[in-house]
Order: structure tokens, then sequence, then C-alpha cells
């Protein structure tokens, strides 16, 4: 192996490892200080019309295409060959699947960022932050659409040997290099702003997505609560025993 | 039985000019914010009107509150809970700024910025949303008086079903007001519909509360709640809604429209209720039997059972007192007066309204009879069936005997009292004709009159026991705290775990006394800043 230039160390480790950081902290940062800045900050009141066709779609469109990431980066080649999946039915799938999912992300986004832009009322909403993540995240989205068609579909790149692999290794803090700077430009700039979103992440309305609320599936309807803390209701489980 | 306190107002409407003092007032107290422009938690509505939000009491197109699956359980009518998750990116039942209507101000800058011309200089309207000039098309209450009612007539939700018969010409147009705030509901599907879980019923009170730090703006709540009194602030991204003034009940003093109603109508006071046959009562297969459920779900103060269960579930003497001494609870159970807004929602609204009389009155008045005669007005409550129906679509589900029932006792005190105001002895008939002694009578007419604030509002505040927990700080030893006077750099010897917030550079506090934790005796070091320079 190469010594990697030293570009290729700042954007695929140095980098990498802040966007980490800044993810992490600025989460619980976020967490305790600004619980009350924690919110989707929904502008369905301004307009519903676009943002029912536009907000689902994009919404369901990309909890696919996050599923789709856990498989391809999260479950190494050789697991899904020793279970008898094969390249074509595992490329079938992606590219099927795949392209479903993309299509409706990209097209829910398409009609919130023109909604966004249109209505009056929504862009007067619209922070510079607002305007800065819509920018990353549409970036991503179609450079990693560009990228699996394009580059790995017709170019034959096989992301599952190259940027996989990078990806776990970054997870067990061995990143090679190499393998990013190996791989193809459209993925490299759909890695590297998904980093840099990751950074801004905690300080924008994405957020929301760390409190989707799932808890509302098993409480009671009602919820009671007492003025004074200590009257609070134990949670449930074993009872709590007062030696 | 499990016996919960619950804060509780009733209404007189006969009483009600439609002055909107309470309105104002409780914006100024409020929603005078940024975010917040469009939203009354108090509001006034004329009816028969469309109301504010226009037209929110047509639940088949709002799906709020509760309704009964085909087996009976009680469910919410907009769905369940996977299918408010699925929904969640969009909510399809949610009203839009128009339903509600776009806030605006006026171009002042123009007046005072114009230089000397030959035309007055005008203030256009501009919406406070997007900055741009606007017509004014609509607001919180536009159709004030009736304006624009005719116009919008078949938009009343509660008209359906009679529009024919009523003939909205002004002769012979009846009109009240309707002033509505949250209704602190015993079985709130807006608590219910938040996904977060971040609207909840207060133990101590039954105040329903949005908690802003768990709030996520998700807006189920919106959809939820069939009065659309909880309402979207559309720049904190936050559920917002009236707060039945909890500072001021906590300190025994009544709520901000109450206190500044100039018509004296609003009463406020506790009772207890059982929070166990809650969803029985709200499950009570016809729609026409859930006043008498709702009203069935409140206990008697003055039964030792119900006294000793209260003091079980650790409700303190002075409350189970003040519920024994609630005009709340008089009006509701003894002399069965206030209706509930809209029980067929089945949230078991904790408003309750006296309907009013006047309409009648006014049309018997019209006539040329004596309109303080019972008998003619008993005549009239009988005739006018449809202002009547009216009543009854708004308070009993359509049930026009009960309605029918509160307005004859209304009259008969009426007459009775006019009676004896011109010095005669009181016709004892005319209580009996609604199943009224004299005496209970001439209590209810007091009550209604004349009672004084202290019988209007019957508050036993927070405990002051307790205050201390609420404050957690103010009131506590102030040895107990970090930079109490002598404390400062001691190790582990904090309170609750309360902190003041100060700003960044705390070196330059060091030694000083902190104001909130000094208990007021002697002069320690620190109280005084050092000298300069020493």
């Amino acid at each position: 192996m190469s010594s990697p230039s030293a570009l290729a160390t700042v954007m695929w480790v140095i980098v990498p490892y802040l966007a980490l950081a800044v993810f992490v902290l600025g989460h619980i940062w976020r967490y305790r200080y600004d619980r009350f800045g924690w919110t989707t900050r929904s502008s369905q009141i301004y307009e519903s019309k676009l943002l029912r066709v536009g907000s689902p779609l994009f919404h369901y469109g990309i909890i696919f295409v996050f599923l789709g990431h856990v498989v391809g980066l999260g479950i190494p080649k050789s697991w899904t060959a020793a279970v008898g999946i094969t390249d074509g039915m595992y490329h079938f799938m992606a590219i099927t699947v795949g392209l479903g999912a993309a299509a409706a992300t990209v097209g829910g986004l398409a009609i919130l960022i023109y909604r966004r832009r249109t209505n009056a009322r929504v862009f007067g909403a619209t922070t510079k932050l607002d305007k800065l993540m819509y920018a990353m995240l549409a970036v991503t989205i179609l450079a990693g659409v560009y990228s699996t068609i394009v580059e790995s579909a017709i170019g034959h790149y096989d992301y599952r040997e190259g940027i996989s692999v990078w990806f776990r290794q970054f997870w067990a803090f061995q990143p090679d290099v190499g393998l990013m700077a190996a791989a193809p430009p459209g993925f490299q700039v759909h890695v590297f702003t998904a980093i840099l979103l990751f950074a801004l992440w905690p300080f924008t309305r994405l957020v929301h997505v760390f409190t989707v609320p799932l808890g509302f599936l098993t409480r009671p309807y009602i919820v009671y609560r007492s003025k004074d803390e200590l009257r609070q209701p134990q949670r449930r489980g074993w009872e709590k025993i007062d030696f | 039985m499990r016996v919960m306190a619950q804060m509780a107002m009733v209404m007189n409407l006969d009483k009600c000019i439609g002055c909107h003092t309470c309105s104002v007032t409780c914006k100024q107290a409020w929603t005078n914010r940024k975010g917040t422009e469009y939203i009354w938690f108090n509001n006034v509505e004329t009816r028969p009107g469309q109301g504010y939000p226009r037209g929110y009491e047509d639940q088949e197109k709002w799906k709020g509150g509760w309704a009964l699956s085909s087996s009976g359980r009680l469910r919410l009518k907009d769905g369940g809970k996977l299918r408010k998750l699925a929904r969640i990116f969009s909510n399809p039942k949610m009203p839009s700024i128009e339903d509600y209507y776009e806030p605006w101000t006026y171009e002042y800058d123009n007046l005072l910025k114009s230089p000397e011309q030959k035309h007055i200089p005008t203030a256009p309207p501009k919406s406070l949303l997007t900055g741009e000039q606007m017509d004014i098309q609509w607001s919180g209450n536009w159709d004030d008086d009736l304006g624009g009612t005719y116009a919008n007539k078949d938009k009343d939700p509660m008209l359906k079903g009679i529009e024919d018969k009523v003939r909205l010409e002004f002769e012979d147009t009846f009109m009240f007001y309707l002033p509505r705030i949250c209704e602190h509901c015993l079985n709130p599907s807006c608590v219910a519909s938040c996904p977060s879980g971040a609207i909840y019923k207060r133990e101590e009170d039954g105040i329903v509360l949005v908690d802003q730090e768990r709030c996520r703006g998700w807006r189920m709540c919106v959809t939820g709640c069939p009065y659309k009194k909880i309402y979207f602030n559309h720049k904190t991204g936050k559920a917002e809604k009236c707060t039945f003034c909890y500072p001021r009940i906590e300190n025994g003093e009544p709520t901000v429209c109450a206190e500044t109603c100039v018509g004296r109508l609003r009463y406020i006071g506790l009772v207890l209720y059982d929070a166990d046959q809650v969803t029985a009562a709200a499950s009570t297969p016809d729609d026409k039997d859930l006043y008498e459920a709702q009203r069935d779900l409140i206990l008697d103060p003055f039964d030792p059972e119900v006294m000793e269960a209260a003091e079980q579930e650790g409700i303190p003497y002075d409350w189970i007192m003040g519920a024994q001494k609630s005009p709340i609870y008089k009006l509701i159970k003894e002399y069965e007066v206030a209706l509930p807004l809209h029980p067929e929602y089945r949230t078991m609204p904790m408003v309750w309204y006296i309907p009013p009389l006047s309409p009648v009155v006014d049309v018997v008045k019209d006539t040329g009879y004596d309109a303080e005669d019972s008998v003619n007005l008993f005549a009239a409550i009988e005739e006018l069936r449809i202002p009547i129906e009216y009543l009854a679509n708004l308070f009993t589900a359509g049930d026009v005997d009960i309605v029918s029932d509160v307005l004859r006792k209304m009259a008969a005190m009426r007459s009775y009292m006019r009676d004896i105001n011109l010095g005669g002895d009181g016709d004892e008939s005319i209580p009996h004709a609604v199943g009224m002694g004299a005496e209970e009578m001439e209590e209810m007419y007091r009550l209604l009159a004349i009672a004084k604030y202290d019988e209007r509002y019957v508050i036993p505040p927070g405990h002051a026991e307790h205050a201390h927990d609420l404050e957690a700080i103010g009131s506590d030893c102030p040895l107990n705290f970090d930079g109490g006077p002598g404390m400062e750099d001691v190790p582990g010897l904090q309170g609750d775990g309360v902190k003041l917030a100060g700003p960044g550079d705390r070196s330059r506090l060091k030694g000083r006394v902190n104001l909130l934790n000094w208990d007021g005796r002697g002069r320690p070091d620190g109280l005084f800043p050092r000298p300069q320079g020493a």
C-alpha cells in the first residue's frame, strides 16, 4: 500500500473523526442545553397541499435509503455469499428497491425545496442554517444517486469491496485511506458531503430524527404528572425496594 | 374509587355582552409573542357563527375527540397510535393558517415618515408571516355580532339539519356569545394524541399543560383536540395552550379571563371526581346520555366516604373544604343548570356553560307580552324550538329536554325574584313548577346575580409547605447551596441539584453573597462589592 496523500488523510481520516466527535458531543450538548429548541419546526400550518405529497414521499424514501445503507455498508460481502445470495441477486435487489427509494426521496426533496422556495410564508420561516442544510442534503443525495447509477451499476465499481470496507474499518479505528482515495469521484463527493452533513446535524432541525416517538405505542393514552417531582409514578418493571 | 381534584369553570352565558375583554387580557398575558400572533387561548364567538378556527365543530371534517368503535370501545376519532405515527410526516387533518386567519399589522411607518403631501398617507395592512401587503379576508372574530353570518350561514356546523328552519332574517335572529378557553378535559384527547407524551394532566388540579421541553412539534394534538384549543407556535415549532393561568391558580387567584370579566359571568372552583370511572363514562353508548354520565363522575364532597377516599389520595383537607364550597359543584350538581360544551366529543370537558335565556326573553318582549312572567316564558320555551335545538346541539348532543329544563329554571328564577323585588311574598308555585324549593331558588339567584368575588372564585391555593419545592430555590436555607454565605468552594454540599445560572465568568463573583439565597439576617462578608482596587 502506497502512503496516502496528505489531502486524502485529511478527507478520509481527520475530517470523519472530527465530524463523529461533533455529531456525538453536539447532540449531547443540544439535548442538555437546548431541549426547548429540539423540534421538527414543522411548516405545515403555512402550507399543507404540497407538504402532503412531498413530506411522506421524502421521509418514507429516506427511511428505505437508510435501511439500504445499513445492508450495503454494514454487511460484508462474505456474509451474504455465505447464506447463498449471489452477486446478481444482491445487485438486482439493490437496484430495484434502491431505485424506488431513491426516486421517492429525490422526488420528495424536489417538491419540498420547491415549496420552501415558492411559498412566501415558508420561505420567510427559513433560516440560513436551513438553507445550508438543504444544500448539503441535496448534494449528498444527488451525488449518491449519480454514483450508484453511473459509477456502480454502469461503471462496475463494487462499493462493497471499497467504501463498505473502509466504513467498517472506520468504526474499528483502522481506516484504510487508500480504499476511499481509490473510489470514483461521485462516491467521494457523496461520502464527503455526508460527513459534513453529520457534523452539521446536531445544530439543525435534523435532530428530530433522534426523538422518533416510538414510546407512544406502549404508553397509556392519558398522561398524569404531579407538580411534585417526588410523586412521579415509578416506571414499570420490578418494584423498587428501599432498605 | 380514585378521587382526584379538578379545577373547573362555569360561564353564565346570559351575562356575556361580547366585549372581548377576556380575550384581550388573556392575549396580553400569554400570547403577545412572535409565533403566537394568531393564537387566542381565550376567544369569544358569536353564535350562530363559524367560530374560531372556522367550522372547528365539524368533527367529520377535523376528526377531533373520541368516538366509539363498532365494538363499543373508546378510540381516538382520528385513528389509533399506529395510524397516527404512520401519518406523522404530514398530518392531513391539521387546520392551516387560513382556517384561523393570517395575522397582520399595519405599515405605521408610512404615517410617521410621510413627507408633506397633498393626500393623507395611509397605513396599509401587511402580513406578519411574509411582511408583504395583504388584503384582510378573515380574522378570529370576523363574524362578530353576526357580521357576515348570512353569507356564511351554511358554514356553521351546528346549524346542520335545522338550517332550513332557522330564518336568518334580522328581525327573527337570535344571537348570543360563547367565550371559550381550553376545557381541561377529564379525558383529554390532545393528551392521548401526543406522540411524545409532552402533554399531561396535572394530578393535583387537573390542569392540562404542554411540557415545552418534551414537545417535538408532531402536531397530532392540534387534530386530537375537538375544540381546537391547542395551537402550533410557528416560530418555536411547539404546541401551546391555555394554562388555566396556573401560576395564578396556585396562589389562589382566578384566571386572567375570569378576573377581568366585565359581566362577572365566570365561576371557578374545585370538583372531586372518580378517575377510575372516566373511561367508562366516556364510553357511554348513546351521545345523549353523555351529559348525565359526565355529571355523575363528579362526586359529592360532603359524602364521608368520598372525603375519606380523597384524604387517602393525598388531597389536602382545605382542598376538600374548597370542593364543598365550590360554586361549580352547586351549579352542576345541585341546581343542574350548567352544561358541558359538546359532551358528544367524549372528552369530558370541564368548562361548563349556563345556556342563555335572553334569546327567549327578547322574543317574548318583542311580541308585547310580559317577558318577566314565568307562564309566558315557559310557553315561549315550548314554542321556540329552533333556538332550543341549536343550544341542544351545543350543550347536550341534541337532547332538547335537558336544555328546556335549564331554561325553565332560569325563567322561573327571573319571574320569582321579580315578584319579590317588587315587594311580593314570592309565589312558591313558580320554583315548584321547575322542581326547586323557594329557598334553593333564592340561593341560586344569589350565586348567579350578586355573588361577590370570594363566592365566585373558591380557589384553595397550592400548598405553602410545597411552595419551596416548586421554586426549588429562594425559600430554602442558604447553607444548602453553593455560593451561600461562607459556603463557597465547599464541594459536595449542593441542595437538590439546583444551580443558579450565571453569566460566563463566575470567578468575579467568588465570595459575593447571592441575594436569592441570603436569609436577610446580619451583614455577611461579601454582601457589598469590594472597593475598587482592593
